[in-house]
């Protein structure tokens, strides 16, 4: 193959075209009309620079609002070929890439994203701080986030996307099966985004442990808070696996070694068992924090404070400890016997119980409260439902004998979707619709947030619960089509109007967005929800110090006892903030990772080598620069907190 | 609320009527091994559904009871930090439920994963299954025949099948006489199923492979012991030969419909087990399948 034949796409058809035009078209729309609004300047000091946790929260959200409509358009497009019999919309190929790149973008660029977003979001304003431990290294590991996300996204115009399944597994995504550089996107994107994830996962352990405000003890922090801890904790435990198992699979991709070849002393199982040793754990990464949203949403809206308080914790200490013990339940088939099955099969279902505790005390919330269904609320409540058909189809599947028969059809598919759609989206969601106004000061439309909620619950509940039939009907997963004689046509149609659903309920999303920013009313002061936590007792927006005067806590719901028992959160005079400065420097050096990740996929060594030389040149950089951050004088701060409670 | 619950009510509803039509594969076996899978299946469907119906009831009578609107405005919520006896009982009934599925679980596993349950002093069946991109090759030592893309096997005999494969990983898998096991190309896997009744069976490949994977199906067809006899000996009458020539043709990615052989690749080229294993693992469990294979195959 010729050196520029491989950046042609091995199988273009007019879709992969179009995409290209309007990729090329946006980028010219954004270029020119960034000059046009001469709005350069303020896009690099406002944002590219920025080490605002806030702003730097804003930009996962905006980046996991874009990767929902990527992947979903990929969901839209495997719906559609699958809706009917012998379908001829895609070929084999294109479905292969397809139903690939929607997992990895919905679960490394999505939902991943999205939860940060909230983490960072919330987290130091639910605990008082100012901002992040390690301001500069947060906006790092968003920049390199985002690079990652964008050089897996070129992948299908340059080159070729990968086709191996989420899951990539070896022998088919070694060389001999997947000769295309598709699984080299895959291996050094997520390998990017990894990196970026790990860093947060130390970021945010050393705030929430260091930087509480006076008073907050560990057993005083908001749940969503102690979520996050754990979150993080899991993090740096599982992402280490993950990234050294992408650096055995490009090293047996580009370097000719043999970690995952059938041959040569290399074993292919090894991928599957490194894979799901991080891999299970991710999925208790994504739904902690959404866990920690219901908790604060559940208590908010129910008007109470949130029952079992300390059960909850403890639930989610051994969900985060089993997390690491139920990975061989993803092969329960690969032919390790009755004992490890049996003991893989055991603590799978073991896993249920904590999470069991958990749902029985947000019902247990509800009680004895004065239930406001808001839009948030609404998610939780249609979450509760719906999570514990996608949960108790978990046990299921736990049943290892059992899942002989489950295992790789779309019964497991529709397990999968109905625990991280109910689980991790509609937490988003609710986390969106909840912290907007404290993002941007003014609420979203509660009428179109409802009716979208419906729709989003009911396109779901349509969309999955056919695979669970489908399933046990004998449709295999990642089949891109079947013949009308085994019946499999009416539930892959009743999915595909559910995949309709969906997305009429993700436009309504972008369209309330919209609407709002037209028609909502601006004074809507900082607390709108009536909330019991610190976040909601700084100004909406929030200032760039979060606090003009750092809180005093001595109960869990902090802000809740100011409100009704007295209780003097801020204490004391004005004094100068001290600030981080901006930087570039996160941005750039995420640049040269991405010229260094384009070139690695291609094997363009010399620019390897002078990308690599810039990495380590922007971190030598960082090492000897002093940069002593910045005050904020007491009267700036007295002229903003004048101007914001004008405002409030 | 009421219009939420008959929304969430009708979808499952649907599909139940929808169910009603024809038995699902999986819950339709021929089969112990897939009795046995079935029977968990229902066992679990069912306690599944009392926790389902738990929480949904729960979770309809706090929406009913507590909401603000059917609430007096000055009604305020009380602090309740939790109940041990509460939480013991969230705790507790989960822990039961989980104990005994656990005991059914580990059950299950010896049973699927040995001689099936009634046939275990008969002299199974021996076919080695092996995949390649996208066709599943049949080899039957004893009988010294071998065919592509479909089986043949006698009712109420155990079948043992040594499973691996030419290329990705693969999974056998014929829903209704049992769960699917790995064929995998540095190990051979040991899959016991059978059959109670003749009939044609569905079988595929259900882990993906590529391309082709879509179409990585084979047909089964369980007949009695005497037809299944009759075949051989029909096969080895009419088939022409297996050769190392034809087989590497036929191992070349693609699909190729069905055709049958005398003779079986395991002469020339021996499935990754014993000493022809892609690891010397040196378990126990290695060590079972060279025995099996000296065991049964040592007359050729």
């Amino acid at each position: 193959m010729g050196f520029f034949d491989r950046f042609a796409v091995p199988h273009p058809n007019p879709a992969i075209y179009a995409s290209m035009v309007a990729i090329g078209l946006t980028v010219i729309a954004i270029v020119a009309g960034l000059t046009y609004f001469k709005k350069w300047g303020y896009l690099w000091r406002e944002w590219l620079t920025t080490v605002d946790h806030k702003r730097i929260g804003i930009m996962y959200l905006i980046s996991a609002l874009l990767m929902l409509f990527r992947g979903g358009a990929d969901a839209i497009m495997m719906r559609a070929q699958l809706a009917v019999p012998d379908n001829t919309l895609l070929d084999a190929q294109h479905y292969n890439e397809i139903f690939t790149t929607h997992g990895v973008v919905m679960i490394i660029f999505m939902a991943m994203p999205f939860i940060m977003a909230l983490m960072n979001f919330v987290v130091p304003l639910q605990i008082g701080a100012r901002d992040v431990a390690f301001p500069r290294l947060n906006a790092l590991s968003f920049w390199l986030f985002f690079m990652g996300a964008m050089l897996f996204n070129i992948s299908f115009v340059i080159g070729g996307s990968p086709d191996a399944g989420w899951t990539s597994y070896f022998p088919l995504a070694g060389n001999e099966f997947s000769q295309s550089v598709g699984t080299n996107y895959y291996m050094i994107a997520i390998q990017i985004a990894g990196i970026g994830t790990l860093m947060t996962g130390i970021n945010f352990i050393t705030t929430i442990l260091k930087m509480r405000a006076p008073g907050m003890t560990l057993m005083k922090m908001p749940m969503f808070t102690w979520s996050s801890l754990i979150t993080n904790v899991i993090i740096v435990f599982a992402f280490p696996v993950l990234t050294v198992a992408l650096a055995m699979g490009t090293l047996d991709r580009l370097f000719g070694t043999n970690f995952f070849t059938t041959d040569n002393g290399g074993m292919d199982m090894l991928w599957a068992n490194l894979f799901w040793v991080w891999g299970h754990p991710e999925v208790y990464i994504l739904i902690l924090p959404a866990f920690g949203i219901y908790s604060e949403v559940i208590s908010t809206f129910a008007r109470r404070n949130l029952y079992g308080y300390k059960s909850m914790v403890a639930s989610m200490v051994v969900i985060s400890v089993f997390s690491f013990l139920v990975w061989a339940h993803h092969f329960f088939t690969m032919g390790q016997g009755a004992v490890a099955n049996s003991i893989f099969s055991i603590t799978t279902m073991a896993i249920a119980i904590p999470t069991g505790v958990k749902i029985f005390n947000w019902l247990f919330t509800l009680w004895k409260g004065k239930i406001v269904i808001t839009t948030p609320m609404l998610y939780a409540l249609l979450f509760i439902p719906l999570f514990t058909i996608g949960g108790v189809t978990g046990v299921m599947l736990g049943m290892s004998a059992a899942d002989y028969q489950y295992h790789n059809t779309m019964f497991l598919v529709a397990h999968f979707h109905m625990v991280i759609i109910p689980g991790v989206v509609f937490a988003m969601l609710a986390g969106l619709t909840y912290y907007w106004p404290k993002m941007f000061g003014f609420m979203l439309n509660e009428r179109i947030g409802k009716i979208t909620a419906w729709t989003i619950a009911i396109g779901t509940l349509l969309a999955f619960m056919p695979m669970f039939f489908s399933g046990l009907d004998g449709q295999a997963r990642r089949m891109y089509t079947y013949s009308a004689s085994t019946g499999f046509g009416v539930w892959n149609m009743i999915s595909f109007i559910g995949a309709l659903g969906l997305a009429a309920g993700f436009v309504l999303i972008v369209y309330n967005i919209y609407h709002s920013i037209r028609y909502a009313s601006r004074d809507i002061g900082s607390d709108p929800w009536d909330a019991r936590t610190l976040e909601w007792a700084t100004h909406s927006p929030v200032p760039a110090y979060n606090f003009a005067v750092v809180p005093q806590v001595d109960s869990i719901e902090a802000f809740w006892d100011a409100k009704k028992k007295g209780h003097i959160l801020f204490k004391g005079e004005y004094e100068k903030i001290h600030m981080p400065n901006n930087s570039g420097v996160p941005f750039i050096m995420s640049c040269i990772f991405f010229v260094w990740g384009f070139s690695f996929v291609f094997s363009m060594w010399i620019p390897v080598i002078i990308s690599t030389i810039g990495i380590f040149a922007c971190m030598a950089l960082r090492s000897f620069e002093e940069d002593h951050g910045h005050y904020i004088s007491v009267e700036k701060i007295e002229e903003t907190e004048t101007k914001l409670r004008g405002v409030s | 609320m009421k219009r939420k619950w008959a929304l969430l009510g009708i979808v499952p509803a649907v599909m139940a009527v929808l169910t009603g039509c024809e038995p699902l594969l999986v819950l339709d076996p021929k089969g112990p091994q897939a009795q046995t899978q079935a029977k968990d299946i229902m066992l679990s469907i069912g306690i599944m559904s009392f926790i389902v119906i738990a929480v949904f009831a729960l979770l309809a009578y706090m929406l009913i009871k507590y909401r603000a609107s059917k609430l007096p405005a000055d009604y305020e919520p009380p602090h309740i930090e939790g109940s041990k006896v509460v939480e013991a009982i969230c705790i507790g009934i989960p822990v039961i439920i989980v104990a005994f599925l656990s005991v059914v679980s580990v059950q299950s596993n010896n049973k699927v994963e040995a001689m099936p349950k009634g046939y275990e002093d008969q002299k199974p069946l021996v076919i080695y299954a092996s995949s390649s991109n996208w066709k599943w090759h049949f080899s039957y030592p004893e009988e010294n025949i071998e065919t592509v893309n479909y089986l043949y096997i006698p009712t109420d005999r155990p079948l043992e099948f040594k499973l691996y494969s030419y290329g990705p990983i693969t999974s056998f898998w014929i829903p209704q006489l049992g769960g699917q096991k790995y064929a995998m190309s540095d190990m051979v896997n040991t899959l016991y199923l059978a059959a109670d009744v003749p009939g044609e069976y569905m079988g595929r490949n259900a882990n993906f492979s590529g391309k082709g994977f879509a179409e990585n199906t084979f047909n089964v067809k369980a007949v009695t012991q005497d037809e299944f006899d009759k075949w051989v000996k029909e096969v080895k009458a009419t088939a022409a030969p297996l050769t190392e020539e034809k087989f590497k043709e036929l191992l070349e990615p693609g699909h190729v419909g069905q055709s049958t052989y005398t003779g079986t690749h395991l002469a020339f080229m021996p499935a990754p087990e014993g000493e022809h294993g892609g690891h010397d693992h040196g378990s126990s469990d290695a060590g079972e399948h060279s025995e099996h294979g000296e065991s049964n195959h040592n007359h050729h």
